[in-house]
């Protein structure tokens, strides 16, 4: 029997993508969860598995194509029987509908989300005299996702488009009139990337919303690389790696648990914080494509070798395009570790809609008095940027004092203190 | 007396396109002349088109639907065709809306001059006619020079028993053979009306259907009729050659169940139509004419030629009077600073008996682009306005995108069908959902109420039809 593999649901947000590549043939056998499509979506490039299994009968996209979730993919043959593919060419007059009502009770289904504009050539779904408005504000409307039924464009949702042009939102159909620079020297274009789009728009998003502050502390980490050397060898015989950024993570949690404004987000709307009771931590990660940021699930809830594992390989994903888009979401706060490329302090920007972010510079041997005596001790200077509207510069100070606390006594943090 | 005359704004032609633009820019400010070929303004839709056919439909209606009455236990005579007095009601509205235009252009304060205009270059024009102008020099033109029939080498033949849809229309006589070269629009129009004044009318086309196309099931229920009206449709027929004998034309032609060759008192050539763009001067300005003649402009109605706009029939896309003027409304809009652009749809209408009319995308373009849509049909047999006036052959037609359900085209076959369709251009341009559609009350009884009840269908609540579960 034919079967119609068409693109799921592809998690919060993402309507539509850009196929990059197809992974099968016609004739080919795919197997259920096996990838039969590249796409990159608003988010990260991901496999698309299929949830069917058989000899690939048609492909109906093709690489370049935008498709939004719900479209036809591939047709696969499950059996041996042969079946037309062929729609309902000429349907009798008095047949209603080429695909009627399943049940009395259940209607023609309404998506519950309109599309992303497409570029099919149909009619803009947008009044005339909406039309007329974007033209004269100079609004895109193959750039607005409408907010009505079918997608349709209203004259609010031309306005909200100028407003977040307006408040910097990277739009489309903001140019910012450039002066031409090849009047003092050879220029070359080079488009922006998908990825480099979205970081853009997501930068200049928290950029625009957050009233960032940054506070710098130091730990000194003498004792808790000690710890690292001391154990680096017994993980890495489990196949992880036991750096740094793993052993702050723990340090995170204990302060995200003492400090739970940190593991919020702001509802500016409702004039509500959204605490979380769950503590997934986005890790930073520099790729070819950009910066992408997978997020660790439940970090209080695994050890050390886990989180070593995961980061590992979330990492190494990463960097491989191998990544999923549920990974890339439901971050709850943020580390950024620059110091492994050599960087001791930075001011990080906080990954909105989450309210803060750790970042972790390199850790040099400097000259520190103990006890009155001069000593070598090991310091990793910290940055800590967070959303001022919703956290106090005390408890910022606060935070950030328990963190190093964590980092400066890895006995009493990694007991669970 | 030569003079030269300045002004902001010369618009080339007098038709719905030329005139509308003229009027429009007035209305917005601008110094305006209009220069026009022919004393009457209106062009070919007015004097020669679109309105005169009209009557004559609507004249072929009431013929038909007389003898008709005869099964509702009516019966009338046969009617007594005047010709004269006809011709005269037919130029009376004429004169009527032709003199109307000429009131508009007076209370304007637009300059109407009479003549041909020829650009001298992309800033002046030498006007041919018999006033004293004969020369406008200008900020910006806009070209309505409209189109006009085509004819062939093979129908060359110097006798008025050759006719195109304006000599079709003058009614000089009903011949008691007609034959239709081209099975199209302007064709089966012109031929129903000289059938219902009793002329035995064949239409041949080439293709294989009438009205290349047209989505065949709104053809269908048209052709049954036609092929009772007229005494014989051939499709997929060429005319080799012609000539004149004694009785009148002899066609010799080749196709499907033709026979070889067959005499006509007159044929009428509805073969398509050219644009007005040679002869005006444009090799003294950038523009260049495709490869048809058309003038090619953006979406605001420019050509490459910067103070030159184009509008109507001398531009590519179907030649419509509701098109040119849409198009006219823009060029001035645009040439007063407002930001109008082309992005509307235009509703094609058949004015034959039934009407056929469609919007947006058809059936036959979804397919042509492998586009999944819903298509909805509502046949009228089950409409009761359609059994009250006796019309059941009429059907609705929507498309729908399965996805967003949204309407994206229409087509409706069954009187009054022109009439309809502006429910469904509404509909696409608001970006309505096929719900919207089927929540807004429709009266009863109507034939509009077939598009609610189609609307109904796509959303399985429509309670005029049993819609079986599956």
């Amino acid at each position: 029997m034919a079967t119609e593999f068409k693109l799921p649901d592809l998690g919060e947000g993402v309507e539509a993508g850009d196929v990059v590549g197809v992974l099968v043939a016609e004739g080919d056998t795919v197997e259920i969860d096996q990838g039969v499509v590249e796409l990159e979506t608003d988010k990260a490039l991901v496999e698309v598995p299929s949830s069917v299994a058989g000899t690939v009968t048609k492909i109906h996209i093709s690489a370049g194509d935008r498709v939004p979730v719900g479209s036809l993919l591939i047709s696969v043959e499950e059996g041996e029987q042969q079946v037309s593919a062929e729609p309902e060419a000429e349907a009798p007059v008095p047949a209603p509908k080429e695909e009627p009502a399943s049940t009395a009770k259940a209607p023609a289904p309404t998506p519950s989300r309109p599309p992303a504009p497409t570029s099919n050539g149909d009619p803009i779904p947008a009044a005339p005299s909406t039309r007329r408005l974007a033209r004269e504000l100079g609004v895109d409307l193959t750039q607005v996702a409408g907010s009505g039924p079918g997608g349709r464009i209203s004259q609010d949702d031309v306005k909200a488009a100028v407003r977040d042009r307006q408040t910097g939102g990277i739009a489309p159909t903001a140019p910012v009139e450039l002066p031409d620079f090849s009047r003092w020297g050879n220029i070359e274009r080079q488009p922006l990337s998908k990825v480099r789009q979205i970081i853009a728009k997501n930068m200049s998003q928290a950029w625009q919303q957050v009233a960032h502050v940054t506070q710098f502390d130091r730990a000194d980490v003498t004792d808790l690389e000690a710890f690292r050397q001391r154990n680096k060898e017994k993980t890495e015989a489990s196949g992880a790696k036991l750096t740094p950024t793993v052993l702050a993570l723990k340090a995170i949690i204990t302060a995200l648990k003492t400090f739970p404004q940190f593991n919020a987000s702001l509802d500016a709307g409702a004039n509500d914080i959204i605490l979380k009771h769950y503590y997934n931590l986005g890790i930073a990660v520099d790729t070819e494509r950009g910066l992408l940021v997978p997020v660790i699930k439940d970090v209080d809830r695994k050890d050390i070798l886990e989180l070593a594992l995961e980061l590992g390989d979330i990492s190494n994903r990463a960097r491989t395009n191998k990544i999923g888009l549920d990974e890339l979401q439901g971050g709850t706060f943020t580390v950024t570790n620059l110091g492994s490329l050599g960087v001791g302090e930075f001011t990080p920007i906080v990954n909105h809609p989450e309210v803060a972010i750790m970042g972790l510079g390199r850790a040099r041997e400097e000259a520190t008095v103990r006890e009155g005596r001069i000593e070598p001790r090991l310091i990793m200077p910290l940055a800590l940027s967070y959303d001022h509207r919703v956290i106090d510069g005390a408890d910022g100070a606060r935070f950030m004092r328990k963190i190093v606390d964590a980092l400066e006594n890895p006995e009493l943090m990694l007991m669970g203190g | 007396m030569a003079e030269t005359h300045k002004t902001d704004l010369l618009v080339i032609g007098g038709g719905p396109g030329g005139y509308t633009a003229a009027f429009r820019a007035a209305d917005l400010g601008l110094q305006v002349t209009l220069v026009n070929a022919d004393d009457n303004l209106g062009g070919t839709c007015l004097l020669r088109g679109c309105i005169p056919s009209k009557a004559l439909l609507h004249v072929a209606e009431l013929i038909t639907e007389a003898s008709e009455a005869r099964t509702y236990g009516l019966t009338f005579g046969d009617p007594k065709i005047d010709l004269d007095a006809l011709r005269g009601w037919k130029d009376n509205i004429i004169t009527r809306l032709s003199t109307g235009l000429s009131g508009l252009v007076r209370q304007r304060k637009v300059t109407h001059l009479t003549g041909y205009a020829q650009f001298e270059n992309s800033q002046s024009a030498s006007i041919s006619g018999d006033g004293d102008i004969d020369r406008v020099e200008f900020e910006h033109a806009i070209i309505a020079t409209g189109s006009r029939p085509i004819s062939l080498p093979i129908f060359a033949l110097d006798t008025p028993r050759i006719l195109d849809s304006t000599t079709a229309l003058d009614l000089d006589e009903i011949p008691k053979s007609l034959l239709v070269v081209g099975g199209g629009i302007i064709g089966l129009e012109l031929g129903s009306v000289y059938a219902a004044l009793g002329s035995a009318v064949t239409v041949v086309e080439m293709t294989d259907t009438l009205l290349p196309g047209t989505d065949p099931d709104l053809i269908k229920p048209l052709e049954t009729r036609l092929r009772q009206a007229f005494s014989t449709i051939h499709t997929r027929t060429r005319v080799t050659h012609i000539e004149e004998v004694n009785t009148g034309i002899e066609v010799h032609w080749e196709g499907e169940g033709a026979k070889t060759s067959e005499i006509f008192d007159r044929v009428l050539l509805c073969i398509g139509r050219r644009p007005n763009t040679d002869n005006i001067g444009l090799e003294n300005t950038d523009i260049e004419p495709n490869d048809h003649g058309f003038i090619e402009v953006d979406s605001q109605m420019r050509t490459n030629d910067p103070r030159l706009f184009a509008i109507g029939d001398a531009i590519p896309g179907p030649g419509l009077a509701h098109k040119a003027a849409h198009e006219g409304k823009i060029a001035a809009e645009v040439l007063a600073g407002e930001p109008a652009s082309f992005d509307a749809l235009i509703p094609s209408v058949v004015y034959t008996d039934p009407e056929i009319a469609w919007v947006g995308l058809t059936e036959t373009d979804a397919r042509a682009q492998n586009r999944k849509v819903d298509i909805v049909r509502f046949p009228w047999a089950a409409l009761g306005k359609a059994h009250a006036i006796g019309r059941i052959e009429g059907q609705t037609k929507l498309i729908v995108d399965p996805y967003t359900q949204r309407v994206l085209g229409m087509g409706i076959v069954g009187p009054n069908a022109g009439d309809l369709i502006a429910e469904g251009a509404l509909a696409i341009e608001m970006a309505a959902v096929a719900e919207d559609i089927a929540h807004t009350i429709h009266p009863h009884p109507s034939l509009a109420e077939s598009i609610g009840i189609a609307s109904e269908i796509h959303l399985g609540s429509a309670t005029d039809v049993y819609m079986p579960k599956k």
